[in-house]
């Protein structure tokens, strides 16, 4: 019986039209948990990145050490551990709340070591200009060094961002119903376009991806008009 | 709260699916330097489509997120072509093929940071295309990458929970089917995020070692280069 059901369904064209509201759904979540996880990677980046250069022995310790610890630990896990642990110290987070605390933390933590480098790589003689220009230490840090390493920030986040927004699809493991897991389900209703279900939704992702490249490029271009 | 009773009755079910999680890592890992190989080479070819096809595949697989990947390799294969595999064998080749591709960048600025002439030397001494590879540049492209890879070793490592989507009995597979047994969620899940974390501290110290070493020996006075 299910075997005539199948063979019988093949004949059919793929159900393209069927599915869109799901992908559609699907996809706005996804954007939703990367754009908002992106904001908190980056608030963070920023803090840890420019803490891990403090004069302060205290910040510069514990930006170094949130580093360190983040890229050390596993996303997934982190995940779970926010989303189911945490409850048991009484800290109760919603599916997107756990999900974007997760990713950022875990993101942030690349993204300051990218802030740290790319300040870092600003050549000394930036520094010593702004030194004899009297200008007093966080106006250095804002009008001379930061805008020159912002511009060498930009690909690399670019790279990171697509990162964010692969992982993602992790949300998948604690049901927040983001495209992976729209597919899962599309998957379970027609189960015999598996492959083309799972092949659109590469493409998808893969759009998305390319969408953070060319935006990337574009700032870049933006930040680099005064060389 | 914490309950150590309850942990020492989990450590030697974890012992047990540590060796899972461990095995995944580095058969992906190996599996990926091939790949980023191959994909390297490849992305260097004279003739055109196999460079274009070769990068396009890199571009598009690091576009898409691993889990996708594993989907796809797990459900969809078995249905195109009539052979399955099993979920480690699929988790060994998806973590394979992702990283590979990142591998691959690794690899290609090895090879770009040979000297021209180098390339030279070898035409001048009317090497094969083979010998140039094997006996000239790939000797000299891979030591200065080793800690980069070392990198990706501990990344993929800490991806391989993602295997559990596809069955896979590894470390955090195992802590959930014990917390829907034991219904005690915290001790599980910590303990898992605490193996993880130490390990991949411990990797990355080694990285680390292995960084300042090779450093010493690109230095002029640290003796020369084999």
């Amino acid at each position: 019986m299910l075997q005539l059901n199948s063979s019988a369904r093949l004949e059919m064209n793929m159900p393209l039209l069927e599915w869109l509201p799901l992908l559609l759904d699907g996809t706005i979540i996804t954007i939703q948990v990367a754009l908002l996880s992106a904001i908190v990677s980056l608030l963070l980046a920023i803090a840890a990145g420019l803490g891990s250069i403090s004069r302060y022995v205290f910040v510069r310790g514990f930006a170094k050490g949130y580093v360190e610890i983040f890229r050390a630990c596993s996303l997934l896990v982190l995940l779970f551990w926010v989303y189911f642990a945490l409850p048991f110290l009484d800290i109760e987070l919603s599916k997107l709340m756990a999900a974007v605390l997760a990713i950022g933390l875990n993101v942030g933590a690349y993204g300051a070591e990218i802030v740290r480098s790319t300040i870092a790589a600003v050549s000394k003689g930036q520094h010593e200009a702004g030194i004899a220009l009297n200008l007093s230490g966080n106006k250095r840090m804002v009008r001379i060094i930061l805008p020159q390493a912002a511009a060498r920030m930009i690909p690399p986040f670019g790279n990171l961002m697509i990162e964010l927004l692969k992982s993602t699809s992790l949300v998948y493991f604690i049901t927040l119903s983001d495209l992976t897991f729209e597919a899962m389900i599309l998957r379970n209703n027609y189960y015999i376009w598996t492959p083309h279900i799972f092949g659109l939704l590469l493409l998808i992702y893969f759009v998305l991806s390319s969408f953070i490249s060319v935006t990337a490029r574009l700032l870049e271009r933006k930040l680099t008009v005064w060389r | 709260m914490w309950n150590w009773d309850y942990v020492i009755e989990l450590l030697p079910v974890f012992l047990k699916a540590f060796p899972v999680t461990l095995g995944a890592a580095f058969l992906g890992f190996t599996l990926s330097i091939v790949f980023g190989l191959l994909f390297a080479l490849a992305g260097r070819s004279a003739f055109w489509p196999i460079r274009w096809t070769s990068r396009a595949i890199v571009e598009f697989i690091r576009s898409t997120p691993l889990l996708v990947q594993v989907f796809f390799l797990y459900f969809s294969v078995p249905m195109l072509t009539s052979f399955a595999m099993s979920a480690f064998i699929t988790g060994v080749i998806a973590l394979g093929l992702h990283y590979g591709t990142y591998m691959s960048e690794v690899f290609r600025s090895g090879i770009d940071a040979v000297p021209r002439g180098q390339w030279e030397a070898a035409t001048a001494l009317h090497l094969s295309k083979r010998k140039t590879w094997l006996s000239v540049i790939l000797p000299q492209a891979l030591p200065p990458v080793v800690p980069v890879m070392g990198n990706y070793l501990i990344v993929i490592f800490k991806e391989t929970p993602t295997l559990m989507a596809i069955t896979l009995v590894e470390l955090l597979l195992t802590a959930k089917t014990e917390v829907s047994a034991s219904y005690r969620v915290f001790e599980p899940y910590t303990i898992v995020g605490l193996i993880f974390l130490v390990v991949s501290l411990i990797f990355s110290i080694g990285v680390r070692r292995l960084e300042n070493r090779l450093s010493q020996r690109e230095n002029p006075g640290g003796g020369g280069k084999r």
